[in-house]
């Protein structure tokens, strides 16, 4: 089966958190929680990392700009000028193609949070907010909710490290078996948990035999596709559910406060990971700059898109740079070999560069659009717009609001990401966005509309 | 050798592209009308704490002000919404090679309209439409019982009101005609000041719907359509000959849509669940069992 998934300057992208895996393309994250039970910190970590955007645009804007940082190649300003123009057309759909995917995994995060009940019980905690929030004060309450979050935020780093010492020192396999671990658990026991919780709802009886069916299936499917090969729009529909199956966790465990504390200190913790010099991300893709290899390209949504319009243009702007745009697509192509192979091989796939064909570069560059989203980022999405639903006292306005907001910060991104064309963090400007509608929708936005409601005014 | 393009027809573009427009650019436009709501909301939650709250005809009355300054907020958006769109043609136009740019503003002021309808109408139409979902008798305390139903029709006339007002509003912008301008800020004002006389719905819904259909026929000439573009298209049956003079797609799949949206939903729960409530309520006393 074909993989087609894009990914062209795999440099040029940041390693996502926890989430990415090194082998392949298509670790899915994991984060093993139970109710208060102890997760293996492997999990625990994939679950809170940070996953940054990157984005694959057209070989030209690959060799233009830059990502290892070899010379850009001089172009005539017609060329540049075709060039800018490629590039609008397709960041428009670049930008579409991930508005579907982020509305897709809310609209699934909010009807769960509305139909079943057992997503907006509290039932315990998670290890990592081990403070309570039902304290009487609301001073005491807040130094809590502070206190849960500096907890998390430092296992999150911690996890960072890890991985990026992981990465450097070359324990390939130990990250392969981690994640698999991971999705292992998401695929099948928190599915196993809200199919459940679903069937309660609607008061469906189900026996175990069927269940047992229903769920080895899709979760041996789920790891095939996400592992291995498979469909691109299952593979897709896998990543999204089970980044919708994570935020639902993360809804349901982390306290109210906790929660919006936590989003806004990971937005923060996002910005600095991927920009700051020492930052763990941005290491850990510059030590997979140096060893020239594709950086954790698991945990990542990605869009494929396939075309051959307007190819002369790039094709020979593409040959003028071709051997710097052929290693990062070379890179590229490698994570989507890799899942076919098993980890150790992972080196030996560069070995294959210099022998490809040449025919295989148009084919490379046919593949080489398409936008790429960390499975991070999708789900503190879901979380914020999940709360908002889960607790803006039954109002839909606050949760549109956040759903717009989300939007609009990606947009946002994603312009940026045209302009500074390397990886940014896709966290920071839609969580802020989302917690600023968020709070004024609730406080402000909710009465004004709900009076003019009452007298059925409309404005 | 090809027929040049009929006027009309740059009223709505080939229907894919402006779905892929429309989707694409309604999280701007609602951020800006949701930015506008925002700001009117401020004002007026700002100036029902500073006044005395007990009294109601000062919360009426501020209520009032409050729905004006949203209104006029709202064009606010809109015109600021324009600037940033012309800038962003002019630059487009500058890279593009033959100086033109790729989008047309005429589109763009048709899905500008239509996404801040779809907007304005899902926030005002969400709560109710939930709120219809679950056990309750309309009207019970002495409203009107026909609380949905016309809700759902002042829905769907705010979006169509909303697309037609973008489409005159950007043209008018383009040339300057500031009386043109002006009349839209006005006939949004009227509109929403008609809604005040609610529940007396003969003189709030029929003037709605006569301004709703005139605002539809001015902008109808003022993308450039005429008896005789309508038609052509009536007699092309929708062929979609690009710009030769066809059916413009877009308006139908906008106008279904809305008019599906804003009225198939509160019509199936709104109309015949009146009775039906009535009798659910007497019958299981009150409680909702299984319901979400």
């Amino acid at each position: 089966m074909m993989i087609t998934f894009m990914n062209n300057s795999d440099s040029e992208e940041e390693p996502c958190n926890e989430r990415t895996s090194l082998m392949s393309a298509e670790s899915p994250p994991v984060p093993s929680h139970q109710d208060g039970l102890q997760a293996s910190e492997a999990g625990e970590a994939q679950t809170h990392r940070k996953r940054r955007m990157g984005s694959s645009r057209s070989p030209n804007n690959a060799a233009d700009g830059n990502m290892s940082g070899s010379s850009v190649p001089v172009r005539e300003s017609a060329l540049e000028n075709e060039e800018e123009e490629l590039t609008l057309k397709y960041g428009a759909k670049h930008v579409i193609m991930l508005f579907v995917p982020v509305t897709l995994c809310m609209i699934v995060v909010v009807a769960t949070i509305k139909s079943v009940r057992f997503y907006t019980e509290k039932n315990g905690q998670l290890i990592y907010t081990p403070f309570s929030e039902d304290t009487p004060s609301v001073g005491q309450r807040l130094l809590n909710s502070v206190l849960n979050t500096i907890i998390m935020i430092s296992v999150i780093v911690v996890m960072t490290v890890f991985l990026v010492l992981l990465y450097k020192y070359r324990c390939y396999k130990f990250i392969h078996g981690w994640l698999i671990l991971s999705s292992l658990m998401l695929l099948f026991l928190f599915t196993y948990i809200y199919l459940g919780e679903v069937l309660k709802t609607y008061n469906v009886a189900m026996d175990y035999p069927t269940l047992i069916l229903v769920i080895w299936n899709f979760g041996a499917v789920g790891m095939i596709c996400i592992h291995w090969k498979g469909p691109l729009q299952l593979q897709q529909a896998y990543l999204i559910m089970i980044s919708a199956l994570m935020a639902l966790v993360f809804i349901k465990y982390l306290p109210e406060w906790s929660a919006w504390v936590i989003l806004g200190a990971i937005s923060i913790y996002d910005l600095m990971a991927v920009l700051c010099p020492k930052g763990p991300l941005r290491m850990l893709v510059e030590t997979a700059q140096e060893r020239n290899e594709p950086i954790f390209p698991a945990l990542i949504y990605s869009s494929a898109m396939m075309w051959t319009v307007g190819m002369a243009k790039p094709d020979t702007a593409a040959r003028g740079p071709s051997q710097q745009t052929w290693d990062t697509a070379e890179d590229g192509r490698e994570n989507h070999r890799s899942p076919s192979h098993s980890d150790s091989e992972i080196s030996e796939t560069r070995s294959p560069v210099p022998t490809h064909p040449i025919t295989s570069l148009e084919e490379l560059e046919e593949e080489e659009r398409g936008v790429k989203l960390g499975l991070g980022d999708f789900i503190f999405y879901s979380v914020l717009v999940g709360k908002a639903a889960a607790t803006a006292s039954g109002d839909w306005n606050t949760t549109l609001a956040s759903f717009v907001a989300i939007l609009i910060g990606l947009c946002l991104t994603l312009l940026l990401l045209a302009v500074f064309k390397k990886a940014l963090p896709a966290l920071p400007i839609s969580i802020t966005f989302g917690l600023v509608f968020y709070f004024s929708t609730d406080n402000l936005v909710r009465p004004f509309m709900d009076t003019l409601a009452s007298h059925q005014l409309y404005i | 050798k090809k027929p040049p393009p009929a006027p009309g027809c740059g009223f709505a573009a080939p229907g894919a592209a402006s779905l892929s427009q429309l989707v694409l650019s309604f999280p701007h436009r609602a951020f800006f009308w949701l930015v506008s709501l925002l700001l009117a909301s401020l004002i007026w939650f700002v100036s029902v704490h500073l006044s005395d709250q007990e009294d109601s005809k000062l919360q009426y009355g501020l209520l009032v002000f409050g729905a004006a300054v949203s209104v006029l907020l709202q064009e606010v958006f809109r015109f600021a919404y324009f600037k940033l769109l012309k800038k962003a043609d002019e630059g487009l136009a500058m890279i593009s090679e033959d100086g033109r740019s790729p989008i047309s503003l005429k589109q763009m002021a048709y899905v500008s309209g239509l996404s801040f309808g779809i907007i304005s109408g899902v926030f005002s139409v969400i709560n109710i439409l939930a709120d219809s979902i679950g056990p309750g008798i309309v009207g019970i305390h002495g409203d009107s019982p026909y609380y949905f139903i016309t809700s759902a029709f002042l829905t769907m006339a705010l979006v169509f009101l909303h697309t037609f007002w973008g489409v005159i509003f950007f043209d008018a912008c383009e040339k300057r005609r500031y009386w043109c301008l002006g009349l839209v800020v006005a006939s949004h004002l009227v509109t929403s000041g008609l809604t005040f006389l609610n529940p007396w719905y003969e003189a709030s819904l029929v003037p709605i719907y006569i301004i709703t259909v005139c605002m539809g026929v001015w902008a109808f000439f003022t993308a450039g359509g005429s008896f005789r573009n309508v038609l052509k298209c009536l007699s092309c049956k929708g062929l979609a000959g690009g710009r030769e003079g066809c059916v413009p797609r877009g308006v139908p799949v906008g106008s279904v849509a809305s008019v599906w949206a804003s009225l198939g939903l509160p019509w199936v729960f709104g109309w015949d669940g009146c009775s039906r409530w009535g009798s659910q309520r007497s019958r299981d006393g009150g409680d909702d069992g299984s319901g979400p």
